[in-house]
């Protein structure tokens, strides 16, 4: 049998974790932990951490550079949030497309990017923002640079007696354009073959001023395309090739074959996804 | 003759009476079989084997257990035959010593602590010795340098007419392709259970998730070794079946009743929760089909000369019923003088596979409607023109050589279908649109086939099925019959025969509830019999009941409510309110299942389906965009549980022609056994179904009905490869069409 604990407040919880470091199985939603500790009762941790009950880890608030988006926010609230439809969009679009509605009423994005699944719903649109993690301690905060949080497969940069309290995203540059596309098993309920989120910034002269993409199941964990934001960088896009840019897409992730898709498919689907993205083709629309 | 056309459109729908199950199940008032109280009850559980077939050495407690806390049942323990009662006695209820597949029971244990539970069975291992080539693959049975059985062959059938070499002599076009169809999981939301309980007397009552009570009985029978007055089988609320509880519920009866003999007094649930249902419990046949067509350039077919193979899995069961349905279905609903069909069902150590709408017609059916097209294509003919040349007329002799009779619709539900859809026009249209360059393709494709409703050929005759209703003294009248609801809409659909046919209001008549102490055995809830064959039943039962009021309770030729419960009220008193219908086969049902000759179904249901897919030419996705199913019925008893029927029915079809794929360990275990990742189509991923129905009145079954719940699953996978076919101009030989697949087939098309 396992203990529960609910703190009410950010710095109880923070000093029971650093009472007992690595003691605590933290949980919010639990719409992956409770799955997980059904299938695998097993691994059923001794202790349990609840932190639903910290206000201080819910809600956004609209900063000067950004957003603000405290760790156990659900994702039906972000999803439906006027300020991120509007500046964010591809985050409204990766949080509604997360399993289904019941689980989006639960699921948070901090246990989202804790989870740290490779397949990670939202993790590529987080990337694509460049969004920043603000990591509490009960002996004080520190800041990482999201793409600095996934370290291994299921390994994240959180230390014992860490908590994730916070994901700050900035405002996107002013002549940026966004691409965000998921590509599950099917449309809807789906674990991601492969998915993409990508934030290119032009100049008037069409100059590509910053690229930065997200991408998800190519790779252990969640990864960024650098070699591939690489060569963008300072390139009009009619000076783009084509081939190039698969070949750094290949050299940027390591796709698996598993029970969802095949190796050759993810890395095709994901070269085409990135070419579309820097090309601006938009998705592909279903009406006549 | 008169067709009558119901367009089940949303803005044109035809309604009928409200379900009599609805309530309760929308309510939660309904109890599944996990739900039934039981006080007292034990938690029952399995242990498994784990190797693909091989000797059991041992089986080994750990001492740190105390056993005695637990009840413990073996192969020792069973009183009876120690075989589950189907065709043959071939799969055994507990494995004693050798086995054939992985997951099959060795120890059953039951505890009132699920946790309890949980633990021991980690305290229990199997020493075995495994089989070290283990065979998973059709051919590889087929060739049999390893074999599970003689020559691994548990049926093998031979559908010949005419001479398929002359057939080639006269054909000037010949196309010479191999199919695979994967196995598919019947997905019931209702995993299997079933709950046990020896009662006083020494009887046992055993509650459960079931299509077929009279099997299940049979199957305790022979297992325990007691006789049927000390056995009740009662259907608790089912929550879907699809063919997928028609055998196995009797494995998991016997288990528990074994449990149950040993608990004491104490109810026994056996209750799979979802993976271990996935893993375990038969699933539909995969199937390979070699498949030869001629036709001259008229484009007539010449012959059809077919090998269909299907993985019967480790033990016989029911395979070569679905070996027998699939052959008769493989030719379709074409004329062609010269035919050879081979079947064979065989051994592999997969889990044995088994029922699931459709029954093995799916499997040929894909084969034959894809070859179809390949074959147009080869002519250089549209499909549709090559179908109306072949599809058959009265008149006409079917591929079992019967003369085809009146009630033949191949050519009306085609010619619905087109205009429906717009087939012609449509098909331009995305011809444009793929010229276009846009980011998708789009194609058209149509599947046209039939479906035979009830048991095959002399099979309804075997089943002796018998029907009775009980008037009661109030004036309402009970149907005693053993077929079952499991979320299809019998129960509204028997009720509502009933009651047209004693002239009463639905609210009158009540279909009791399915226990063998007190309903007849009017055969098993499959084989889509239950509305044509049972229905019929009722409505002659109804004739019977009606005649002995007249005849002994003075009931007037026209009476109402209050003079009909009047003359039920003195039948009642009398102790004469039952009457009993029994079966008796149309008389030109003649048929040979040796040679496969004659009429091998009381009805066909004729259907012509039309599936528009587009394709995203980046990721390769297929989306059906529209699906229109066509399909002539006899008669709609209830058009609104057709239009369910079929509309459930097109979307399992499009799972399996797009999503669902059972993935095999290296065991030969189901290793995709979680909902996450055996994917079914959600509602996002289907598009528009319109079900148009046609009425031509001649089926034998109430007002001429026909089966339908078949009907849907066999039409959608071949109409969806045709129309991706058509929109990237490949050629597909295997199901699901899955995305990686497209990427194979475009990518080395050069495309």
């Amino acid at each position: 049998m396992s203990e529960w604990t609910r703190p009410r407040h950010l710095p109880e919880a923070l000093e029971l974790l650093a009472a007992a470091p690595g003691q605590y199985r933290v949980i919010s939603g639990g719409t992956d932990l409770m799955v997980e500790s059904h299938l695998a009762p097993e691994r059923h941790p001794e202790f349990w951490l609840d932190i639903s009950g910290l206000r201080e880890l819910q809600g956004l608030q609209i900063t000067e550079e950004g957003i603000r988006i405290g760790a156990a926010t659900s994702l039906e609230v972000i999803r439906r949030h006027a300020e991120v439809v509007t500046h964010w969009p591809m985050l409204a679009a990766s949080a509604a497309v997360t399993g289904a509605p019941p689980i989006q009423n639960r699921a948070t994005l901090g246990g989202n990017v804790c989870n740290a699944s490779p397949a990670a719903d939202n993790a590529p649109v987080l990337l694509a923002y460049g969004a920043r993690l603000e990591i509490a301690h009960h002996h004080g905060s520190r800041w990482l640079p999201y793409m600095d949080f996934h370290q291994g497969y299921r390994k994240t940069a959180l230390q014992a007696g860490e908590l994730l309290s916070a994901l700050w995203i900035p405002y996107p540059p002013k002549h940026s354009r966004g691409y965000f596309r998921k590509v599950g098993t099917r449309a809807a309920q789906a674990i991601a073959k492969v998915s993409i989120a990508a934030l290119i910034e032009e100049d008037s002269g069409g100059m590509i001023q910053g690229a930065r993409f997200g991408m998800a199941s190519v790779a252990a964990t969640p990864c960024t395309l650098p070699s591939v934001s690489q060569y963008l960088l300072g390139r009009a896009l009619r000076d783009i090739a084509d081939a190039q840019v698969r070949q750094r897409v290949g050299q940027d992730i390591a796709p698996i074959q598993d029970i969802r898709s095949t190796t050759a498919y993810r890395l095709e689907i994901a070269s085409r996804l990135v070419l579309e993205a820097i090309h601006g083709r938009s998705e592909s629309k279903k009406e006549d | 003759m008169s067709l009558t056309i119901i367009n089940q459109r949303r803005d044109q729908q035809v309604v009928g009476p409200a379900r009599v199950d609805g309530f309760a199940k929308i309510s939660g008032a309904a109890l599944y079989v996990d739900d039934l109280p039981a006080v007292d009850a034990l938690h029952g559980t399995t242990v498994r084997t784990a190797g693909a077939g091989g000797t059991l050495q041992e089986i080994v407690f750990d001492p740190a257990i105390n056993w005695s806390e637990f009840v413990v049942v073996t192969a020792q323990d069973i009183p009876g035959i120690n075989a589950i009662k189907l065709l043959e006695n071939d799969q055994p209820v507990l494995v004693e010593r050798t086995f054939r597949h992985a997951g099959e029971a060795v120890v059953l244990l039951a505890h009132a602590d699920p946790e309890k539970l949980r633990i021991a069975l980690k305290g229990i291992s199997l020493v075995e010795l495994p089989n070290p080539s283990p065979i998973f693959d059709i051919d590889d049975a087929l060739q049999a340098r390893q074999e599970i059985i003689p020559g691994n062959i548990y049926a093998d059938y031979l559908l010949e007419r005419g001479d398929v070499a002359a057939g080639e002599y006269l054909a000037d076009v010949v196309i010479d392709e191999r199919f695979l169809t994967p196995s598919q999981e019947q997905l019931y939301i209702e995993p299997q259970g079933m709950l046990a309980h020896l009662q006083e007397d020494g009887s046992i009552l055993m509650e459960g998730s079931l299509q077929c009570p009279y099997y299940v009985l049979d199957a305790l029978v022979q297992c325990l070794g007691m006789d049927k007055d000390h056995l009740r089988v009662v259907q608790s609320t089912t929550g879907g079946a699809f063919g997928g509880k028609e055998d196995y519920p009797s494995v998991i009866a016997c288990h528990a009743a074994l449990l149950a003999l040993k608990a004491g007094g104490r109810p026994v649930k056996l209750i799979y929760e979802r993976g271990e249902d996935l893993r375990v419990t038969p699933k539909r046949h995969p199937s390979r089909t070699l498949i030869r067509l001629g036709a001259n350039k008229a484009g007539e077919l010449q012959f059809i000369d077919m090998d269909f193979a299907i993985d019967g899995g480790a033990y016989r069961t029911l395979s070569p019923v679905v070996l027998s349905r699939g052959v008769i279905h493989a030719p379709g609903p074409y004329k062609c003088p010269h035919i050879r069909i081979k079947g064979r069902a065989v051994a592999t150590n997969h889990p044995p596979f088994g029922a699931f709408r459709g029954f093995g017609a799916p499997q040929s059916i894909l084969a034959m409607e894809v070859a179809m097209d390949r074959l147009a294509k080869k002519l250089g003919m549209d499909p549709v023109e090559l179908r109306k040349k072949n599809l058959l007329c009265t008149g006409d002799l079917s591929p079992t050589g019967d003369v085809v009779g009146k009630d033949c619709f191949a050519h009306a539900v085609l010619d619905a279908a087109l205009e429906h859809t717009h087939y012609q026009q449509r098909r331009e249209e995305y011809n444009a649109w793929n010229a276009a360059g846009h980011p998708t393709r789009r194609g058209i494709g149509l599947a046209t086939f039939a479906h035979g409703a009830g048991f095959t050929g002399n099979g309804e005759l075997h089943l002796a099925s018998r029907v009775s209703l009980q008037a009661l003294a109030n004036g309402h009248v009970e149907i005693l019959c053993s077929n079952t609801e499991m979320g299809q809409g019998a129960a509204t659909t028997l009720v509502q025969i009933a009651a047209a046919a004693l002239g009463l209001p639905m609210d009158s008549v009540h279909l009791a509830q399915t226990d063998t102490s007190r309903v007849p055995n009017s055969g098993p809830t499959v084989a889509s019999r239950t509305c044509m064959v049972v229905g019929g039943l009722i409505q002659k039962a109804a004739g019977q009941l009606l005649q002995r009021l007249r005849e002994t309770m003075d009931l007037a030729e026209s009476y109402d409510a209050q003079s009909f419960a009047a003359a039920c009220a003195g039948l009642y008193a009398a102790g004469d309110a039952l009457v009993t219908a029994h079966y008796y086969p149309p008389a030109d049902m003649l048929w040979d299942e040796q040679t496969f000759f004659g009429r091998a179904y009381a009805s066909y249901a004729w259907a012509a389906y039309v599936a528009e897919v587009e394709v995203d030419m980046i990721t390769l996705e297929t989306h059906v965009i529209d699906f229109t199913a066509v399909q002539e019925i006899g008669k709609a008893v209830h058009p609104v549980i057709v239009q369910g029927q079929i509309e459930g029915g097109v979307a399992q079809g499009i799972g399996y022609a797009l999503y669902e794929d059972v993935l095999w360990n290296e065991r030969g275990v189901m290793a995709n056994d979680r909902l996450t990742n055996y994917i079914i189509p959600t509602s996002a991923d289907l598009g528009f179904i319109h079900v148009v129905l046609l009425e031509g009145g001649l089926g034998a079954g109430p007002k001429g009905a026909k089966g339908v719940g078949e009907l849907p699953m066999d039409g959608p996978a071949p109409a969806i490869v045709n129309a991706i076919q058509q929109a990237l101009n490949i050629d597909i030989r295997q199901i699901p069409v899955r995305p990686e697949m497209l990427l194979e087939l475009t990518v080395s098309g050069g495309n």
